[in-house]
């Protein structure tokens, strides 16, 4: 549980000998072991090529590893603000984790950096002053998805996700843009791994295409029997199923199909071509929107660090709200409610040489905010 | 990443576009080719749950063992065929790799682990299993990396065939339906007409009296063993060619082989054939059925939630009905 | 015998300075992990009443570990919000009481075991082992799509809840009351042990025949056992839920079961104190091997196939002589 890297910042023999008052140290619980483990990775290592590429001594980024349980990661929280004497949180991969963890961190005057996890309730009602999301609301991705299938001129749509929150969620936020009838709608068990009974059911239905939501290890396979099953229909889904981690899993299958990021690794601005270049030289791997979220929530911090110090808490929130920093994904601000507003792009899984990976096609929603945001008051 | 509770604060309801635009997919598709497609894809997840569940049932008859980690063997056997694949870009020494990988896996584990604990009551031999699974796929996930592997069903198995009634059924779908139901041939003729076969089934009845009889008792168990943890690997392989092969993968699989086992009762091969297949329908037509059953009687989004949550309970209802009925199983012993 | 009543006194003892250590050092993360050990035990005491003493290896435990956090977080969410858990047949208003908390979570917990047992019990051995298993399975997937309570994201209750006099959001007073009901519970356990069910039970376990002589049905007696045993693993649950200050569906998850049965088989299948030192034994290992390697489950993996190969009978086992004490 205690997966302790106290990895610092810069130069490791300096800082035995001098730990400075000023020092910001940084508690990181994120995922590092089990079936969810290559996001996590992927948020770490993001985080800390930033960290790293700052040159800055003064941070101490303590790491755990919250196997994707909620009982870890709470323990873990306690640990840091009690023992670790943390000054920021980040981290957290899962919006179960999150629900967990951050109402009580920032209830106990911490600052909580959201490097993924984006629960609606957070940009909602329960917003907070000290919690700030860098990565999305986790409506924003099929949000932009049904504006694209309304674009692509979609009137049919079958659509399924996990029969769990965010699976339900999913659904509502792509028929809030979706203008067209449904062919379908259903909801898979969570886990589930074979899909010929809801493919079956889609080409029974007649649809014109299909959305889903089926992260992880549900995605691949879902994409693989898929193309594999002779219906012809085009597919729509978030990122979640179109990283970069899982796109070699999926290979061919995957070739064509549309999918909506935030991100992604042709957004043409020099932060992200150098992000890109320099994490590859590091990690010897091409990043996914996870690292680029973990980069960005990183280079945030750095942004704040600059303009206050992490003790004087009205400063540093009011530094952190301003966004200063160069984002891979471009334009980057806050709205009210601490959550991003921006572009949400329509991507395209092509081959280059021997990777899977994506390209830009379109711009999906622009500027575009969250729909909580209105009941938060801040 | 994306699991929002709207528990404590109610959202509002979407407020752009839902309108009534339920209702349209109702009666319509409860065709009878659906119908018949859907019994293909419950007879195929049947079938590969039999190749998972006969040596877990194997092992049980013959060396009254638990064994929590046939899992991991299913997922060594699909990580092996994914490494192999990549190299060699042929499927078939892919999954010849995954059945000889397993087994050597299975008589490693056999020989050093395994052997200990068929004198050891079952908790032991879950606890020690359930070690073996926390060893095997975190040496996995150390070996090959957090991330899902490759493996890909072969070209000349792309596709779909037109069946009678004009039914468009997957071409891999169909061979693997096949290579199941071929095996469940072969271990049967092996276990009936074979002396292997003969001292596997004295073995079951009586595990002392084969010793009498002067069968290398510990030859045998190992063979057993390492049937059961080739047919693992092999299942695991042919799965994640149209699944994904990553850590894990192993788990929800072995539960459900337990499921198939208890149903069909411990031991009976037949057993363990019959209560695959059951399981298989009963999975595949519940998720297709029951939310059109619930879509008669509720709005629609609250039908496919309800009727999806029942769905998923229905095997371990299935089972728990088996037991009350028959507590030692369909084909279990006196 | 007399060593093992030296490991019991050396157990109590040793939970009690640990915890008392930290907090005069200031270091509360420790009184977390003890009290995170102590609720363990608990749960884990809950199933080596049934598994110890009657034989009875539920592989289901998980189901009434995560009723007793559910009760928790229902009670405590609709009292967060002013709204009542239902009207209907009476009247339930949501509650802050821990006490309150823990008489629901208790007779939820032992009515869910009462069922189940009354339908698992009918049949023996590794099917025993599995129904119990599917019935954990259940709840499992009926927690995650339950929309009402949070599905999958889980129950988050702010605040713990309330025990007279006492502030239970300290760390070490929350410890305090985990402490004193597993020295209740231990207490309790052993009286029951010692009482002619216990006996009758334990002979039970040994030979059925023998029960049946002086009248008395090997069923019945089991089920009581089992209802007991889902009772105290429910009441640790509600304990569990307090100390994350959250419920979700990972307390319905079959490797829960797996946890609490080692929690037993580490400590020592049928010792009434085994599950206490299993589970510390546990947490400290988790912790100390978090810290060595990324893969750190393969060394717990390899340390818990080394106990089950090497030690039989576990941690009591190795230090208290072979005989189990109530034989």
């Amino acid at each position: 549980m205690k997966l302790k890297h106290i990895l610092m910042a810069a130069c490791a023999a300096m800082i035995s000998t001098s730990v400075q008052a000023e020092d910001l140290k940084v508690g990181m619980i994120t995922t590092l072991s089990g079936g969810g483990a290559g996001l996590g990775i992927d948020v770490r290592d993001g985080f800390m090529l930033a960290i790293e590429q700052s040159g800055r001594n003064d941070i101490e980024v303590v790491i755990e590893d919250d196997q994707r349980k909620p009982d870890v990661a709470v323990q873990l929280a306690d640990k840091m603000i009690q023992s670790e004497k943390v000054d920021v949180l980040t981290g957290i991969i899962w919006s179960n984790l999150a629900m967990a963890v951050v109402p009580a961190a920032v209830a106990q005057d911490k600052f909580y950096l959201s490097p993924n996890a984006g629960p609606s309730p957070l940009a909602g009602k329960a917003c907070h002053k000290n919690y700030f999301n860098v990565a999305w609301q986790n409506d924003n991705l099929h949000e932009a998805a049904g504006a694209h299938a309304n674009a692509a001129g979609h009137k049919k749509s079958f659509i399924l996700a996990p029969n769990y929150p965010a699976g339900k969620d999913a659904l509502t936020g792509f028929k809030r843009f979706y203008s067209g009838d449904l062919a379908g709608e259903v909801y898979t068990k969570l886990g589930q791994t074979d899909y010929a009974s809801e493919i079956a059911q889609i080409r029974a239905s007649g649809a014109d295409s299909v959305f889903f939501f089926l992260p992880g290890g549900m995605g691949i396979s879902f994409l693989k029997q898929f193309a594999d099953s002779g219906v012809d229909v085009p597919v729509v889904g978030p990122a979640f199923s179109f990283d970069q981690g899982i796109l070699q899993a999926v290979g061919e299958a995957a070739l064509g199909v549309k999918n909506t990021s935030q991100w992604s690794k042709d957004i043409d601005n020099p932060t992200n071509a150098a992000f890109v270049e320099s994490f590859k030289a590091k990690y010897g791997r091409l990043p996914s929107l996870y690292a680029s979220q973990g980069f960005d929530t990183a280079k945030l911090l750095i942004s704040a660090m600059d303009k206050a110090k992490v003790t004087d808490q009205d400063a540093f929130r009011a530094a952190l709200k301003e966004a200063d920093f160069a984002s891979t994904r471009g334009d980057f601000s806050f709205g009210s409610n601490h959550h991003p507003i921006q572009d949400i792009y329509v991507r395209e899984v092509i081959k280059e040489g021997d990777v899977y990976t994506n390209r830009i096609v379109s711009v999906g929603l622009e500027n575009h905010a969250d729909a909580y945001a209105s009941q938060c008051n801040l | 990443m994306h699991m929002h509770p709207n528990v404590i604060y109610k959202k509002e309801t979407p407020i752009l576009l839902m309108k009534s635009r339920v209702g349209k997919f109702k009666g319509k598709s409860m065709s009878a080719i659906l119908f018949i497609e859907q019994m293909l894809n419950g007879l195929q997840f049947g079938v590969m749950l039999f190749l998972m569940a006969a040596g877990l049932t194997l092992v049980f008859g013959v060396m009254g063992l638990i064994n929590l980690a046939h899992g991991s063997l299913y997922m060594i056997g699909a990580f092996a065929a994914a490494a192999v694949a990549a190299a060699t870009n042929s499927f078939l020494f892919a999954l010849a790799a995954s059945l000889a990988v397993a087994a050597i896996a299975g008589v490693l584990i056999e020989a050093t682990i395994i052997r200990r604990l068929y004198k050891r009551d079952h908790l032991d031999q879950v606890l020690a299993t359930f070690a073996l699974i926390l060893i095997f796929s975190e040496g996995t996930r150390w070996i090959f990396g957090s991330f899902p592997l490759f493996l890909d069903r072969p070209d000349y198995l792309a596709g779909t065939v037109a069946l009678p009634f004009g039914i468009e059924y997957s071409l891999y779908r169909l061979t693997l339906i096949g290579v199941g139901l071929a095996i469940a041939v072969g271990l049967y003729l092996v276990i009936m007409k074979t002396r292997i076969g003969i001292r596997i089934r004295a073995g079951e009845n009586d595990r002392e009296m084969i010793g009498a009889l002067g069968v290398d008792i510990s030859m045998l168990y190992t063979l057993v063993f390492a049937l059961g943890a080739a047919l693992a690997g092999l299942a695991g392989a042919l799965i994640g060619a149209i699944q994904s092969v990553q850590v894990g993968m192993g788990e929800p699989v072995l539960i459900l082989a337990f499921v198939v086992i208890v149903i069909g009762g411990i031991g009976s091969i037949k057993g363990a054939l019959i209560g695959a297949i059951l399981v298989g329908l009963t999975d595949t037509l519940g998720r297709f059925l029951l939310p059109q059953f619930f879509s008669l009687f509720l709005e629609n989004s609250t039908a496919t939630s309800v009727g999806a949550s029942l769905a998923s309970m229905s095997i371990y209802i299935l089972m728990a009905a088996v037991l009350l009925i028959r507590p030692k199983g369909l084909f279990g012993g006196a | 015998m007399k060593k093992e009543m030296y490991l019991n006194i050396g157990l109590m003892a040793l939970m009690l300075v640990v915890p008392l250590v930290a907090w005069v050092s200031d270091e509360p993360f420790w009184i977390t992990l003890a009290t995170r050990a102590v609720i363990f035990a608990i749960a884990g005491i809950g199933l080596n009443f049934a598994l110890g003493f009657g034989g009875l290896v539920s592989f289901g435990h998980a189901a009434f570990f995560g009723l007793g956090g559910y009760a928790m977080g229902i009670l405590a969410y609709h009292a967060q919000t002013y709204t009542p858990v239902f009207e209907w047949p009476f009247l339930l208003e949501g509650s802050k009481s821990m006490l309150l908390i823990w008489l629901v979570a208790i007779v939820v917990s032992a009515l869910a075991a009462l069922a189940i047992g009354a339908l698992s019990l009918r049949t023996t051995g590794v099917y025993f082992i599995m129904i119990t298993l599917a019935f954990g399975q259940m709840f499992y997937y009926f927690s995650i799509s339950w929309s009402t309570y949070g599905g999958e994201d889980g129950l988050p209750i702010y605040v713990r809840n309330e025990f007279p006099g006492l502030n239970t959001m300290d760390p070490i007073q929350y410890f305090a009351i985990c402490y004193v009901v597993l020295t209740l519970i231990l207490i309790l356990v052993h009286r029951m042990s010692q009482s002619s069910f216990g006996m009758m039970l334990q002979a039970a376990r040994q030979n059925e025949k023998r029960v049946q002589a002086v009248g008395q049905t090997p069923y019945s007696l089991y089920l009581v056992a089992f209802t007991i045993s889902g009772a105290i693993t429910g009441l640790a649950g509600a304990l569990f839920a307090d100390l994350n200050r959250f419920v979700s569906p990972t307390m319905f998850s079959w490797h829960v079961s797996g946890e609490i049965m080692i929690f037993v088989i580490l400590g020592g299948v049928g010792r009434v104190f085994g599950p206490l030192a299993g589970a510390a034994l546990y947490i400290l290992l988790e912790h100390t091997l978090g810290g060595l390697s990324e893969y750190w489950h393969i060394y717990l993996g390899a340390l818990l196939l080394g106990v089950v190969l090497f030690t039989r009978g576990g941690i009591y086992g190795l230090f208290a002589g072979r005989e189990v004490a109530h034989d």
